[in-house]
């Protein structure tokens, strides 16, 4: 038996989390040995890029996030192809598929999150696709020239991007959504509706508050029972119903999860020198609350930065401020941009135009910003986003704010955190 | 890891002019300055910028899903690559600072890219509220040199003379005797201690009254051997303008090929703060005590640079550690200078002891005492006669920098009228002398 192999710093995950905490870990600590756990054989890639690796804007072999040669300067070890399968935090060893271990001094668990298959029955006979790995997107790009009809299960993010893109290339394309509206979460009612309307006036059939029953095979591919006893025939079917975090590897070993895994405000597990960060996270909430699963690109990064500091023992490390919700959303040549919560605060201010489809809306609680939204109303979000960490007092400026937030917002930037 | 160039905004200098936004927006194709990649706001109380900083650790950058955007590690710039870009628009989420923004015309998001070093808002601007600040170019062509004097060595916290020392003998290179007579430099262990030397090149130490004289003659005695070897002095202001005096003027007047660099902190700080010849006018040291008898030196300070410049040496030139640039290009002239002849190099070092004023604020000190024009940075050759390298036409106010100072505090309102009065006659001659037209210096 081969000496087993010891790290300083294992990373499990090769996505945004796991390479800023490689960024932390590297600016404190530049001799430790580190590894790198990627599940696939490719550099580090973002899971966001998918959608457009699937309408072929992004190229599979321009997607890496970082060069081979970066991990080469750096001197960490990026080892492809190693699942996780369990943690022994007595022993501190990590176990692969393939029978391998491995030790380590520190450990960060980034894994990410899967795609939830929802139990329907007939889904398992039919042939369907999802959207997780680069692998993934590939097949789904191969399969878009030739569908017809196609059908989107879940009008989530990677749903809505999916069905722009086929709905470019020709194929009829209808979007199934239990919920009442599409994108739930970052957008309210009023929002969505323009979104939607952009997406039906672009042919793409939105049904909305809609389960489906049962699905069969068929000839091209499968038909799919609705709840109101309607069907709908689709030779391509993409099933994004959301995505939760994989932490199946975790049994027995301690560490202690909900949904995700549940971390403190410096990432670190209910277990001594195990860590976690981005989707696979269960981390404070910026409005309090119950710990939550964020699943927020920027929000992987601070996570992943201070996981990094933390494992490195940076004196400077901060303290997680609290996952704020975050997006942006491109679609059909339009514009939407969502900051903070819907319900954490009063409504200050709400402009809909649907003939320009614009729309802001703005909630604040006493006088301070909580969440802005917005559709072709330009903003910067990344000020609003620090605003809101900030708590930044806008009661002096408030009506300044409400009626041009861009500019009242980047003063206020250029003021206090020039 | 390189330092680089950058574009500062001073907003008390900008007068909302907006000739920034026009440039930019028109060098990448747009009359609207909506479209500009700098973006200043007028505000109750000013104006406020918002462009891209180009950070160190971008979080643009961490956060683009499609490795887009990436830092220039040759530049320093954010780079975004228009064919990698998916117009997810996450690095406006990232950016803290609106710095990279969606445009609706561009139908993509733009960001300041410094026009390749070269940016169109700064050259817009004649108020000089932008700049472009290039001294990084210092750093990534001497900090791979090596530092010549050892680590540790025992100056006081904050020692600016310390800064002076490493700096110039990095430029100036192992290829030099030094001689450093009695003052902070050979004080600090620079000379050597216990039996061991604190430089990794020859150091030697004269007496306060033979520093000039000694490198002539080892200069002579290198050129007579045919080998060019730099032959140099680090010395303190009282090394050089009191009993030092008689034998710098000598090796000036017969052009001894010497780079003689005189480091003048204001006093004899190392021996216990005692006046010397260059104290200005007022300050309090402890041979110029204040108290009932005494308020602070009574006579004020000889012009060293000034006497200098009329033995017509091959070089004469005065510098600050609050300006980097200007120090080094001084810092070569004066060392192919002393290929030819004397050369002789004033530089002012703000003394945390002495002065009296915060460790932390040495170099806020150096910037402030050319900002008033309490120092005047020029040079002169005796073929093109006095340059002002670094003209201040909208000085501070002078009591802003006699405020910095512990040892200028019991000043009278007579002794500061007295000092700016001086300070009034001092910069009239040198901007005379500074005119084009003026006679230049001429030797008997």
């Amino acid at each position: 038996m081969t000496e087993m192999q010891t790290v300083d710093y294992l990373v499990a995950g090769a996505s945004h989390a796991a390479l800023s905490a490689l960024e932390a870990i590297r600016m404190h600590d530049p001799a430790g040995s580190v590894a790198v756990l990627a599940r696939e054989d490719h550099l580090p890639y973002s899971p966001t890029v998918l959608p457009y690796v699937v309408s072929g804007r992004s190229k599979p072999e321009t997607v890496a996030l970082k060069p081979a040669a970066y991990f080469a300067q750096n001197n960490i070890a990026i080892l492809a192809g190693r699942a996780l399968t369990r943690v022994d935090a007595a022993t501190k060893r990590v176990h692969f598929a393939n029978g391998e271990a491995m030790a380590y001094g520190k450990l960060l668990l980034a894994t990410g999150a899967a795609p939830i298959v929802p139990p329907i029955p007939g889904l398992g006979e039919v042939k369907f696709h999802v959207l997780r790995t680069l692998a993934d997107a590939t097949r789904l790009h191969a399969a878009l020239p030739k569908a017809r009809a196609a059908v989107v299960l879940g009008a989530g993010l990677i749903g809505m991007h999916a069905a722009e893109n086929l709905a470019k290339t020709g194929a009829s394309v209808t979007v199934v959504e239990m919920q009442a509206q599409v994108l739930p979460g970052y957008f309210d009612a009023a929002a969505s509706q323009i979104i939607a309307s952009v997406f039906a006036a672009n042919g793409v059939r939105l049904r909305l508050g809609s389960r489906v029953e049962k699905l069969a095979a068929s000839s091209q591919g499968c038909t799919l029972t609705l709840a109101d006893g309607s069907c709908i025939d689709a030779d391509l079917l993409l099933v994004a119903t959301g995505v939760a975090p994989v932490i199946d590897y975790l049994e027995g070993s301690g560490i202690a999860t909900e949904r995700g895994i549940l971390v403190d405000d410096s990432m670190r597990t209910s277990v001594a020198d195990i860590y976690a960060a981005g989707d696979v996270a269960q981390a404070r909430g910026f409005y309090g609350g119950k710990p939550l699963v964020g699943g927020i690109l920027p929000d992987a990064v601070e996570q992943g930065r201070i996981a990094g500091m933390a494992m490195a023992g940076d004196p400077a490390t901060p303290a997680y401020p609290g996952s704020v919700p975050l997006n942006s959303y491109a679609f059909f040549g339009q514009q939407a941009l969502s900051v903070g919560s819907q319900s954490e605060g009063e409504l200050a201010c709400q402009v809909t135009d649907a003939g320009t489809n614009q729309y802001l809306k703005i909630v604040m609680r006493d006088n301070r910003l909580t969440g802005i939204f917005g559709i072709n109303r330009p903003f910067d979000p990344g000020i609003m986003w620090q605003l809101i960490l900030r708590r930044t007092d806008l009661g002096a400026v408030r009506d300044q704010f409400i009626a041009n937030p861009r500019e009242t917002a980047r003063q206020l930037m250029s003021q206090l955190w020039r | 890891m390189s330092a680089y160039s950058t574009i500062a905004f001073k907003p008390e200098r900008c007068n909302g002019c907006n000739e920034c936004m026009t440039a930019c927006a028109s060098t990448k194709g747009s009359s609207d300055n909506a479209d500009s990649r700098i973006q200043i706001m007028a505000c109750e109380d000013g104006y406020e910028l918002a462009m891209c900083r180009q950070c160190a650790d971008p979080k643009c950058v961490a956060v683009c899903p499609a490795a887009a955007l990436a830092k220039d590690e040759g530049v320093g710039t954010i780079a975004w690559d228009g064919s990698k870009c998916v117009g997810c628009l996450l690095c406006t989420v990232g950016c803290a600072y609106g710095g990279i923004v969606h445009n609706a015309r561009a139908g993509h998001v733009v960001k300041c890219d410094t026009c390749d070093g070269d940016p169109a808002c700064v050259k817009a601007c004649d108020q000089g509220a932008l700049r472009f600040i290039t001294s990084a170019r210092i750093y990534n062509e001497v900090g791979d040199l090596e530092d010549l004097f050892v680590p540790g060595l025992a100056a006081c916290q904050g020692c600016n003379t310390e800064l002076i020392m490493r700096h110039t003998m990095r430029r100036i290179g192992p290829n030099t005797v030094l001689a450093t007579p009695p003052g902070c430099i050979p004080g600090s262990g620079a000379v050597g201690y216990n039996g061991l030397t604190g430089s990794k090149f020859p150091v030697f130490h004269p007496l306060l009254t033979n520093t000039a004289s000694m490198l002539t003659g080892i200069k002579r005695h290198y050129k007579r051997q045919g080998r060019e070897v730099t032959a140099m002095a680090l010395a303190g202001d009282g090394g050089t303008s009191d009993v030092g005096f008689q034998s710098l003027s000598g090796a000036a007047e017969r052009g001894e090929e010497i780079l003689f660099i005189c480091v003048d902190n204001e006093g004899y700080m190392n021996t216990g703060m005692q006046r010397s010849s260059c104290t200005p006018y007022g300050a309090w040291t402890s041979t110029t005590p204040v108290g009932e008898h005494s308020q602070g030196k009574s006579q004020d300070a000889k012009n060293v640079p000034l006497l200098m410049m009329m033995h017509n040496c091959a070089y004469v030139a005065t510098a600050s550690t609050g300006f980097m640039e200007d120090l080094y290009a001084k810092l070569d002239r004066a060392h192919e200078a002393s290929k030819r002849g004397f050369a002789y190099l004033h530089i002012y070092s703000p003394c945390t002891t002495g002065w009296r004023f915060p460790s932390q604020d040495n170099i806020a000190v150096a910037r402030l005492a050319v900002e008033t024009n309490a120092v005047m940075l020029w040079e002169f050759t005796p073929d093109s006669g006095v340059r002002l390298t670094r003209p201040v036409d909208n000085a501070r106010p002078l009591s802003e920098y006699l405020e910095t100072q512990g040892k200028y505090r019991h000043l009278s309102p007579e002794q500061t009228a007295h000092i700016e009065a001086m300070l009034e006659k001092n910069v009239a001659m040198i901007k005379k002398l500074a005119e084009p037209g003026t006679p230049p210096v001429c030797a008997r």
